[in-house]
């Protein structure tokens, strides 16, 4: 992706949100495998990961706003389209699989995986199609 | 979409990076519009015609007049 002002702030709140997320995962995991924690705290502790994961999501939808760039934006777009068609693809197939006991289960969240790994192929669809310019 | 920019680009000794910051876009922009790999919005169109002084379809080739 090209840098624009847009793309620099991006930039600094997927760091951000990437170490808060390396946080909460570790606290979370020691305090669950110490047995630190029950009731609401544990629940809270769990859910701050996903949070984390949400704001990257959130973080993107904020660059698609504020990206004053039309051609750079439709990157993105293309990109997170790749990204959502990818991730659901496999966890459409994934979840009748499971559903016929033929794989074994999945956490859920690994969607999200899934859907940062579209965001890579989205990437080498418009290198290989649109996105050429250097 | 076919377009004369590269030309009137040339005319002007005007790099891409140049022409970028004139319309407030990216290099990228530029590059993807020349090659005919990125059709702009109306909106730019405009501007683009507008920093040339030339009208829309002196530098876009209209698709349906493409040989």
């Amino acid at each position: 992706m090209a840098s624009s002002p847009a793309n620099r702030r991006y930039n600094k709140r997927v760091i951000v949100l990437s170490l808060l997320y390396a946080a909460f995962l570790l606290g979370a995991v020691y305090a669950f495998k110490h047995h630190l924690l029950s009731g609401p705290a544990a629940w809270i502790a769990a859910i701050l990961p996903a949070l984390a994961i949400i704001g990257i999501f959130a973080a993107i939808g904020l660059y698609l706003v504020e990206e004053q760039d039309e051609y750079l934006r439709m990157l993105m777009i293309r990109q997170t389209l790749w990204a959502s068609g990818f991730a659901l693809s496999i966890a459409t197939v994934w979840g009748f699989l499971e559903s016929f006991e033929l794989v074994h289960h999945v956490e859920s969240y690994y969607v999200a995986v899934l859907w940062f790994g579209g965001l890579g192929l989205g990437t080498c669809a418009n290198k290989l199609t649109i996105g050429r310019g250097r | 979409m076919n377009n004369r920019l590269k030309v009137l680009r040339a005319e002007r000794n005007w790099s891409q990076g140049d022409l970028a910051d004139k319309l407030e876009v990216s290099r990228q922009s530029v590059n993807a519009i020349e090659t005919g790999r990125y059709d702009p919005s109306l909106p730019l169109a405009f501007k683009i015609a507008e920093l040339f002084e030339l009208a829309i379809e002196d530098i876009f080739v209209s698709p349906s007049k493409e040989a």
